[in-house]
């Protein structure tokens, strides 16, 4: 269970890390679509292996569903200009870009190996509630009632305000 | 055995990743996919924590997250169509009303 457990992990590790960096190389902005959606139905494999099921599904269904429809449809809609092949930066740009990218990651590599000696982290739990979505549901609604309630509201002001930038002046 | 550090580096990967991709690329709609992934690579942690922990406390907050990438996202495209319709461009470096 456990060697199937490391198994499943570098393999989910390995599909997201390359279908991620496949989506920022692609000139293609449709190809680029495809590979978000693989980047993210990976790593809804690694909330399964984490049991996080209900996690799991709304990142099929929200993320890898959803949200990338939604990014194809503004393709389509954009149309030429979405798809045009723009100049490369420039080599100083590019340069200071991925040098940023390289600190970002080594600051949070250097917070992480600190961390682990400094922090004594406990081992992985080993008991899970059996019921996640039940669990998830009883948190949401009692513990966690007004960011709840909040993000509810924050989803109809982003819809009412998706209506309204997209509307065409008539 | 995986620990937590396993997913902490997945998610460093996948974070560090977007944040080359928002830097580097030039189309805002691809910029918007790299933000995604960012967010995307946060949930990992959360989860991953939550299990440490045992408890489902990251997980509801993993929920919120994905509530405020999927509004994000919306909005985001929404003023991508309506920059594209009136500039008849999506690249960034033309987008610099603002620039000095």
């Amino acid at each position: 269970m456990s060697a199937l457990n490391t198994i499943l992990f570098y393999f989910f590790s390995a599909l997201a890390v390359a279908s991620a960096l496949a989506m920022i190389t692609r000139r293609n902005v449709a190809h680029a679509a495809i590979f978000l959606v693989t980047t993210l139905l990976a790593t809804g494999g690694i909330f399964l292996l984490l049991r996080a099921e209900f996690i799991f599904a709304l990142q099929a269904l929200l993320n890898a569903g959803g949200a990338v429809i939604l990014f194809v449809f503004v393709i389509a809609l954009a149309g030429p200009q979405a798809t045009a092949r723009l100049a490369p930066p420039s080599g100083r740009a590019q340069f200071v870009g991925a040098a940023l990218a390289l600190v970002v990651a080594g600051q949070i590599l250097f917070a992480i190996v600190v961390g682990r000696g400094s922090l004594r982290l406990p081992a992985m739990a080993t008991e899970i509630a059996p019921q996640n979505t039940e669990a998830i549901a009883t948190a949401l609604l009692h513990q966690f009632i007004v960011p709840f309630e909040i993000a509810s509201l924050l989803l109809l002001v982003s819809m009412i305000g998706a209506v309204v930038l997209a509307r065409r002046r008539v | 055995m995986l620990s937590i550090e396993h997913y902490l580096v997945l998610s460093l990967a996948l974070f560090a990743i977007g944040v080359g991709g928002v830097l580097l690329r030039r189309n805002v709609i691809v910029m918007l996919m790299s933000i995604e992934l960012m967010l995307n690579a946060v949930t990992i942690n959360l989860v991953a924590f939550s299990r440490l922990h045992g408890s489902v406390d990251g997980q509801a907050f993993a929920v919120f997250i994905i509530v405020a990438a999927a509004a994000e996202a919306v909005v985001g495209l929404g003023i991508i169509l309506v920059v594209g319709r009136g500039r008849e461009t999506l690249n960034s470096e033309d987008m610099d009303l603002l620039k000095w």
